[in-house]
């Protein structure tokens, strides 16, 4: 089990290929704690490093759903219950439902847009104004032109020396330890 | 090897021989660099559009202080520049959405290094929009009575009406549209943190949110991002068809048509579209972004240029047909007032400009020559500056009764408040240009690793057919 002096060990590679081959070796190993740190989004590593429903699309829905019908719905009270007026032949009852499509496509749209954003800036953990990552000295690359792969201290199949002796077999620039 | 070389070039949608580091170096060091080294031209520019800004902001106020008896409207001619100029300004930013959105869902690799330009001008050029109709309510102090709360009055907005539908249009479209872009933007933010020292980090680390390029993260973003652009594509179609209810649901000849909201969509198109490429000709051209804004975007611009100014003018077409065909002589009256009436040559020149000088187009030499598509670009957006004004104006000033026409002659402060809205987008566009990336970084590494792929999986084919 991890000590808690280490967050993880990270290695650092140089190129996309090697970072592919790199999550893929650790993903067969069997590690489940890991994260890969690109400067752009790669696909493959993606898939090993975070196999799962990222649960934005269900919070968008909700989202959606909501707001459509509040949008309906607060077009029908007022304009039906609330003060009802024929204007434009447009029939003050539920019958004249088609001119309140356009706002509830309206606001279904913006409570949408607003949960896909919330939601996935919210379920990243962001913000976060401190990381352990960033102790490593050069991770700024890590936006800009080097790919790092780190094994958490938190994984159960962890352990100092051989996670290090796995991640020096993957060819990586070096590997480090990342203090918490 | 030569075929290979003529299609690099004219097929490229990003220059030859770029690395991860010099992609990154080249597009954050515009707005990395130091205060004091800020480029003359950046300077000249900004002033002028901030001088145009200072007459903006002096028609506004000469506006709330008189009332909009300063410009020429009348009775019948209630809706003049102000309303031209927003459905001119809304239109423009449909580009921006559409290269975001759609092109995105439609795997349109090439729009990658111009989508947050794109963007950019959306945003701005909605702002532009949205302040005209305030600025036309007459009391515009009270422009909140558009959203609906309860409220002392017992009133509601009358959510049966184009104009209450504009409102949430209008105002959905520019919010998602500040969403779109500022999520965009969080990578690109951490970026510049990570290149940057002194407060510049300071300010950009909390911008960035603490992003740090973790895989996980990614993965929600990507996701995130693609149901924005799931969002926004449809609602940028519903956008300029709302508007184009507010006048297609009225009664007056020449508005009263079932072809205007697909037309309008297409004209916005074509504008913003036009207004991207008069955009990216100069900043290619002075920050030397040849790389980036390759011809091949040109080229594919001009032709969504042509099949939009097409369909536009599909949509004059139509309206003189169905003036004729509605065999009503007020529609009648209108169509044949429009082409020999007192606004005759606006509407001559809508149709050489946006009919015919498009059609010049097919021909690969304007696509590809920039000052020829950069002057186009520019007559483009006049001409569908006057399709909104014969579209306004010719149906509005002579309607039923021939005792209430009278015709619209725009005031000095109607064209004022006109060229001064261009203060306030090129202000907004000279800053957004001087500190931030105008071009996504991220995905332009992303991109580079594409082709890179795609170049290496093309070598191997070979390798294997050369075995074989």
């Amino acid at each position: 089990m991890a000590t808690p002096s280490l967050y993880g060990l990270m290695a650092e590679f140089d190129n996309a290929e090697a970072i592919v081959k790199a999550t893929h070796r650790a993903h067969e190993e069997g590690f489940m704690d890991m994260d890969a740190y690109t400067p752009f989004p790669v696909e493959e590593v993606m898939e090993y490093v975070s196999p799962h429903n990222t649960g934005v699309p269900l919070f968008v829905l909700i989202g959606g759903v909501t707001g459509a019908l509040s949008g309906f719905i607060l077009q029908m009270i007022a304009m039906t219950i609330d003060y009802p007026l024929n204007v434009g032949g447009r029939p003050p009852n539920i019958t004249g439902w088609p001119s309140f499509i356009p706002i509830t496509f309206e606001s279904g749209i913006l409570l949408a847009a607003f949960s896909a954003v919330i939601s996935m800036i919210a379920l990243n953990g962001l913000p976060m104004p401190y990381h352990p990552v960033f102790n490593v000295p050069g991770f700024e690359r890590a936006s800009q032109d080097r790919f790092f792969l780190c094994i958490e201290a938190s994984d159960p199949k962890f352990d100092p020396n051989r996670t290090r002796q796995f991640l020096q077999s993957l060819g990586p620039q070096r590997v480090v330890e990342v203090e918490p | 090897m030569q075929r290979d070389e003529r299609l690099q070039s004219s097929e490229a949608i990003i220059g030859p021989g770029q690395t991860y580091s010099g992609i990154t170096d080249k597009i954050s060091g515009i707005p990395l660099t130091d205060l004091s080294k800020t480029p003359r031209g950046w300077i000249v520019g900004f002033a002028i559009a901030f001088v145009l800004l200072m007459m903006y902001l002096i028609s506004i106020i000469w506006l709330f202080a008189r009332g909009t008896g300063i410009w020429g409207l009348n009775i019948p001619v209630a809706w003049g520049f102000a309303i031209i100029n927003f459905v001119w300004w809304i239109g423009i930013g449909h580009a921006g959405t559409l290269i975001s959105a759609i092109l995105l869902l439609f795997q349109q690799k090439w729009r990658n290094s111009i989508n947050r330009m794109a963007e950019a001008m959306t945003l701005f050029a909605v702002a532009c929009a949205g302040m005209y109709p305030i600025l036309h309510l007459g009391r515009p102090w009270l422009f909140y009575w558009l959203i609906p709360y309860p409220n002392t009055m017992g009133m509601w907005p009358q959510f049966r009406s184009p104009l209450a539908w504009d409102v949430f249009a209008i105002s959905t479209y520019g919010t998602v549209s500040l969403l779109f872009w500022l999520i965009g933007l969080i990578p690109d933010f951490a970026i510049i943190r990570d290149r940057s020292t002194g407060i510049r980090r300071v300010i950009f680390s909390f911008l960035s949110l603490g992003w740090r390029s973790s895989s996980r993260h990614w993965h929600r973003y990507e996701m995130a991002y693609l149901l924005l652009a799931g969002l926004s594509t449809p609602l940028v179609v519903s956008v300029h068809s709302i508007v184009s209810l507010d006048f297609a649901v009225a009664q007056v000849p020449g508005w009263h048509v079932t072809v205007f909201p697909p037309y309008f969509v297409a004209g916005a198109v074509f504008s913003g579209f036009a207004m991207v490429v008069t955009l990216m000709i100069p900043l290619r051209r002075w920050y030397g972004l040849q790389n980036f804004f390759t011809m091949k975007h040109f080229d594919n611009m001009a032709k969504v240029m042509l099949v939009t100014g097409s369909i536009v003018f599909y949509g004059y077409l139509m309206e003189v047909f169905f003036g004729w065909y509605s065999a009503n002589e007020f529609e009648q009256y209108m169509v044949l007032n429009r082409m020999i009436g007192p606004y005759a040559p606006y509407y001559w020149a809508l149709i050489l400009i946006n009919g015919l000088l498009t059609q010049l187009l097919w021909i690969k030499f304007f696509r590809q020559n920039l000052p020829v598509l950069f002057v186009l670009s520019i007559i483009f957006n006049v001409g569908m500056w006057l399709e909104r004004f014969v579209i306004v104006i010719t149906s509005l000033h002579r309607d039923f009764l021939p005792s209430s026409w009278d015709l619209y002659i725009p005031t000095f402060w109607d064209w004022s408040l006109y060229i001064g809205s261009f203060g306030l987008f090129f202000s907004l566009f000279f800053l957004f240009i001087r500190f931030l990336p105008m071009i996504n970084i991220f995905e332009m590494s992303l991109l580079k690793f594409e082709e890179d792929e795609k170049e290496h999986k093309l070598q191997q084919a070979a390798a294997t057919s050369a075995a074989d």
